[in-house]
């Protein structure tokens, strides 16, 4: 790890301040675990409802530390060659075909086939090496010189032979590609896993990692965040906005409205001039805070009073 | 530290945190990078690493509360002294370990004249650091039973010194010396209640994990029947957990290889590296549908995708009751609509087919849990064996054992040749043996 890093994440308020500085607002809990993920070297399991920040903070982390990030999307069917790496199949052929004269003049003055076996075992080296590889995310973020910021989106998309797959990977920093051998990162990427819990994850790859549940944020922690994030808006609305979303939160939804709603909604908000929450003005924009058509039914009939209860609070 | 640690970590796998050593190495690890001063962040830095899910982590942390909340031994003292003990309790934490070096800590000299100079001191830190030895010294974190209180509260005394306290007071007492007689006896008092308050402690701690797993296992052999209505939460709680361990370990989509079907794309597509000759060759794979499973009469919510009927003189389907609302309310609800009649399987029958002979297939297994006493009414097996040749798999469930099936009223007998199974369901063990087999054969 090198000297910046090291300094940037010397205390659990300097990672914050950190985080902070790339336009994330971390909770206590957020914090810890990042400072301890780069501490231990260990990756983080982050899980929590979709839309709290899970992938942001990854980026947030990625942005404060100067670090590339580097994004592995999940999905079922994932495998090696689509996450590891990947031979240049048509760099081969064409250099090949290029090369055919050069080829044959080396085969020239051989006389017997194994002398010109074994010539060509040497040029075969060539065309499996470094020059021909193409990295995939996961070998991207082992070859950085300065590491970096590798996250795992939706490692519960994936099946489970690319979890365990991911475990050599997530416990010694290494793979192995066949023709090459082993490939080492010089320096460990920050690793972030995120989970939507669509399944259970195995007990072997929760035992290596840290976890992390991000839930929905407190209403003095979301007004931060729309302050950092809306800046537009004024203090009363904000105020009044968020208390609106944690009213929401207590009903019985389907899908409750997460951080990003709320950020969606007070930019909606921000666009049509609002400076307070009316009954109408909140009627109007549900469909930006609610996505099925049930929730917005059972709110529908309560918006003047919750939007009442907003205003007081 | 390291104790202190280790004895949290006990704590915690006693309230159902499941806590592997190399979760518990990250531990001390973290605990070592987060340091001891602050407790929140303690706190958190463990929870990243050893709780693993959102109810593990809510188990955790009032495990780890319950623990470091050992309020100091301050019953009496005056509110600005008791705040300060709050705040000083962590660092106690770390004087058992180092214990050993003061001659006072080991051995029985806890007290010398010691205990009841720092009760007339009203040396609170003094006091809880002295219990909290003590306890170390007679191994209170091996209590089991709530019966061993008295016992391990009577040697955390002696241990502290309470021979030396009584000699003083009876000294006291021959001196007619009434003021520090009084104070003395009254402080005796108090410390006997605080060491059963800690012991009490130790036992919410260290013991609920045994005690739990002793009730769970007389749980799980129980006769369904003979339940008593208070165990009834945490049976329930065991099949959930049941369940879900069922429903992770098969509700995945899983796959298996069509052998000798090529999959032409796959094929092409790894075989790019060999100009297109295909080496290696891809098979297509089939997904294997999750288990459907239709339990004809089950009042535990076991799998999704079922339908649920119940049935006493007649049948009706109960799944959405089951769904929408809770076990315990559930029940209540299906009893008074059919509840109390007397048990007419021919007619139940007839409903079913009314109700859901349409949608069995050769997926569909069809559970009844029952102990098929008609009360001797028409058994209707036609209606039973054209469920039989319908369904995938039959399975009854029955509540008696085998030696009575086909005694009295019931008819098991007569429906047995139209189930592909049959069998004795009388505890949640056979009902895990029966649903885990169901589910494999389904696979």
């Amino acid at each position: 790890m090198n000297q910046i890093i090291s300094d940037q994440i010397a205390s659990i308020e300097r990672v914050e301040a950190g985080l902070v500085s790339a336009g994330y607002i971390p909770s206590r809990q957020i914090c810890t675990a990042l400072f301890l993920a780069i501490r231990l070297q260990k990756p983080i399991l982050v899980e929590g409802p979709a839309g709290v920040g899970k992938t942001e903070l990854a980026k947030a982390t990625s942005q404060f530390l100067d670090l590339p990030l580097i994004r592995m999307q999940c999905y079922d069917g994932l495998d090696e060659s689509k996450a590891l790496y990947e031979w240049k199949y048509g760099k081969q052929l064409l250099y090949t075909q290029i090369l055919r004269d050069k080829l044959a003049s080396t085969f020239a003055d051989t006389d017997t086939m194994d002398e010109a076996m074994t010539r060509l075992g040497d040029v075969g080296e060539m065309f499996f090496s470094e020059m021909f590889l193409e990295p995939r995310p996961l070998l991207k973020a082992l070859q950085q010189p300065q590491g970096s910021v590798l996250l795992v989106d939706e490692i519960d998309k994936a099946d489970e032979e690319f979890e365990a797959f991911l475990l050599e990977i997530l416990s010694d920093y290494q793979v192995t590609i066949p023709e090459l051998g082993p490939f080492r990162a010089d320096v460990p990427p920050i690793v972030l896993l995120t989970s939507n819990n669509t399944r259970d994850l195995g007990d072997a790859m929760k035992r290596r990692c840290l976890h992390l549940h991000i839930g929905y944020p407190e209403a003095k922690l979301e007004e931060r965040i729309i302050e950092t994030r809306v800046p537009g808006a004024q203090a009363s609305l904000r105020k009044q906005l968020v208390n609106y979303v944690q009213q929401l939160r207590g009903l019985d939804l389907r899908k409750l409205p997460s951080v990003s709603e709320t950020i969606d909604w007070a930019r909606a908000l921000l666009l049509m001039h609002a400076t307070e929450l009316d009954a109408q003005l909140v009627a109007d924009t549900l469909n930006v805070l609610l996505k099925f058509e049930g929730d917005m039914a059972s709110v529908g009939p309560k918006v003047g009073e919750l939007t009442y209860k907003a205003r007081e609070a | 530290m390291n104790d202190v640690l280790l004895r949290l970590l006990r704590a915690s796998r006693g309230a159902g945190v499941r806590i592997s050593v190399a979760e518990a190495i990250d531990a001390f690890q973290a605990a070592e990078v987060a340091g001891f001063s602050d407790r929140t962040l303690l706190k958190d830095s463990l929870s990243l690493t050893l709780a693993k899910t959102v109810e593990e982590k809510q188990l955790f942390e009032r495990t780890f509360d319950l623990y470091f909340s050992r309020d100091a031994v301050s019953s009496t003292a005056e509110t600005g002294q008791s705040s300060e003990n709050g705040g000083a309790t962590l660092e106690l934490e770390g004087e058992p370990g180092m214990s050993g070096s003061p001659g006072e800590g080991s051995g029985g000299g806890g007290g010398q004249g010691g205990l009841s100079r720092m009760m007339q001191e009203n040396d609170q830190v003094g006091l809880t650091a002295a219990m909290e030895r003590a306890g170390e010294a007679v191994g209170v974190s091996n209590i089991s039973l709530f019966t061993q209180t008295n016992l391990y509260a009577r040697r955390i005394l002696e241990q502290m010194g309470m021979r030396e306290l009584e000699r003083e007071i009876e000294q006291a007492r021959q001196v007619e010396d009434y003021a520090l007689l009084d104070r003395l006896e009254r402080a005796r008092t108090e410390l006997i209640e605080q060491a059963r308050a800690f012991v009490e402690r130790q036992l919410a701690l260290f013991a609920a994990g045994s005690t739990r797993e002793l009730q769970e296992r007389i749980l799980r052999t129980a006769r369904l029947s003979e339940l008593d209505r208070r165990d009834f939460i945490r049976m329930r709680a065991l099949v959930r957990d049941l369940a879900k361990k069922l429903a992770s370990r098969y509700g995945r989509n899983r796959k298996r290889d069509r052998k000798g079907v090529l999959d032409t794309r796959r094929t092409m597509r790894r075989n790019m590296a060999y100009d297109g000759i295909p080496f290696r060759t891809v098979w297509k794979r089939e997904k294997i549908d999750k288990p459907l499973l239709m339990f004809l009469y089950c009042l535990t919510d076991v799998m999704s995708d079922i339908r649920s009927f119940a049935f006493s003189s007649n049948l009706e389907e109960v799944s959405r009751i089951l769904e929408k609302e809770d076990t315990e309310e559930a029940i209540t609800q299906i009893l008074e609509r059919i509840g109390f009649g007397s048990t007419n399987y021919g007619l139940s029958l007839a409903d079913f087919e009314n109700l859901a002979m349409g949608d069995l297939d050769r997926k569909t297994t069809v559970i009844i849990l029952g102990d098929a006493r008609g009360n001797r009414t028409e058994p209707r097996t036609d209606l039973m064996k054209s469920i039989f040749d319908r369904a995938g798999r039959v399975v009854w469930l029955n509540p008696e054992y085998r030696a009575s099936w086909g005694t009295g009223d019931s008819d098991m007998l007569k429906y047995l040749p139209f189930c592909h199974q049959a069998t004795v369901c009388n505890t949640i063990g056979t009902l895990e043996r029966v649903v885990t087999d169901l589910i494999k054969e389904q696979a």
